[in-house]
């Protein structure tokens, strides 16, 4: 097998216990546990995880680009869904 | 080898410190040659990720025998200053990177042998060798499991990449029983319960070896013509290339800072 053959892995990385995985990156690998290996090797050697996920990056599937209008714009005009009507009390004043 | 060449300035237990500290030290500087040359990016980040925790479990070792005879100096002076015939390294870890075969085979051969003799020092009842030992355990299991991966990944892939790994244990094979030699003076130290007993070592060194070339399809030679002499200070030709290498720039600007 070429190298370049290799496939991509989409790398996610949790960094502390409570949080959620984060798309960090991606790594090129034969199969899963090269993936793993070389995520670990890229994305952590700062101490930046506790938790690793590896993902065939075949196996996502995105939204396409030309299609972000009929996605994305829709909501712009919608307010009404965002909770801005009322008085928050003082306690919540961040959110 | 109590009274070899190398073992001029240190006692007994320095000279098993510094044998700790070379192995590391020296495969470390070969694993560094590496460093732009790698197959793909991924791997080589991989590399010099486990040369530097190489680097760094020598300069705990070589801080040991400074702090133990500060006439040492420091453990620059001990890394950049010691002349070849000083270095107590295991000749395995100073052979030369060959092929991807060649390293990874190397640095299997080595991390199973590491990991074995650090998790017995783990128990010595030197209490500094065994806190240092505690701390590099962790490293050297991940370095196990990645060169494992490889040496399977290779001798069970293709004819081509089965018959490099396969040639590459051949050649690498002789520096095997050296391992587990012990002089004298080592054997007391094991008797003191400081240093690693290397005759159980060798058997579940061998068990655990077999083991992974059953797994990778390689099958292990018998009959290899067998090289000692690197814990004595004896070392092979290149080794001095690559000394030379890694001191000039210390001998050039000794003391040098950045």
């Amino acid at each position: 097998m070429n190298k370049t053959d290799w496939p991509l892995y989409e790398v996610f990385i949790r960094s502390r216990h409570g949080l959620s995985h984060k798309h960090v990156g991606s790594v090129h690998a034969a199969d899963e546990t090269m993936a793993m290996e070389n995520a670990r090797e890229l994305y952590t050697r700062r101490n930046e995880g506790t938790s690793i996920w590896v993902v065939d990056s075949n196996a996502i599937c995105a939204s396409a680009p030309e299609q972000k209008d009929a996605m994305f714009t829709s909501p712009v005009e919608k307010i009404y869904r965002h909770p801005s009507f009322y008085q928050l009390p003082a306690s919540v004043d961040k959110m | 080898m109590s009274d070899c060449y190398a073992t001029q300035g240190h006692d007994s237990l320095n000279q098993y410190i510094l044998h700790l500290a070379d192995n590391p030290l020296v495969l470390g500087q070969r694993l560094c040659e590496l460093c732009t040359h790698a197959p793909i990016l991924e791997e080589e980040t991989a590399l010099m990720n486990t040369s530097l925790d190489l680097f760094g479990q020598a300069r705990n070792w070589l801080d040991y025998a400074v702090a133990r005879n500060p006439q040492l100096g420091d453990c620059d002076a001990l890394a950049m200053g010691r002349d070849e015939r000083h270095f107590l390294n295991l000749l395995l870890c100073e052979q030369g990177n060959g092929n991807f075969a060649d390293t990874m085979a190397r640095q299997y051969l080595f991390d199973v042998w590491h990991r074995l003799t650090l998790q017995a020092l783990c128990l010595s009842q030197d209490s500094q060798i065994a806190a240092i030992a505690a701390k590099s355990i962790k490293e050297v299991d991940y370095h196990e499991q990645r060169s494992r991966n490889w040496v399977i990944r290779l001798g069970d892939g293709t004819q081509q990449s089965h018959d490099y790994m396969q040639s590459a244990i051949n050649e690498l094979w002789s520096y095997s029983d050296e391992l587990f030699v012990q002089g004298d003076d080592e054997l007391q130290l094991v008797a003191q319960g400081i240093a690693a007993n290397q005759s159980s070592i060798e058997v579940q060194w061998r068990a655990t070896v077999s083991q992974t070339m059953a797994e990778a399809t390689l099958t292990l030679p018998t009959d290899c013509f067998q090289k000692f002499g690197g814990k004595q200070g004896e070392h092979s030709e290149p080794f001095g290339l690559m000394l030379a290498e890694m001191q000039s720039l210390y001998r050039a600007h000794p003391g040098a800072v950045w």
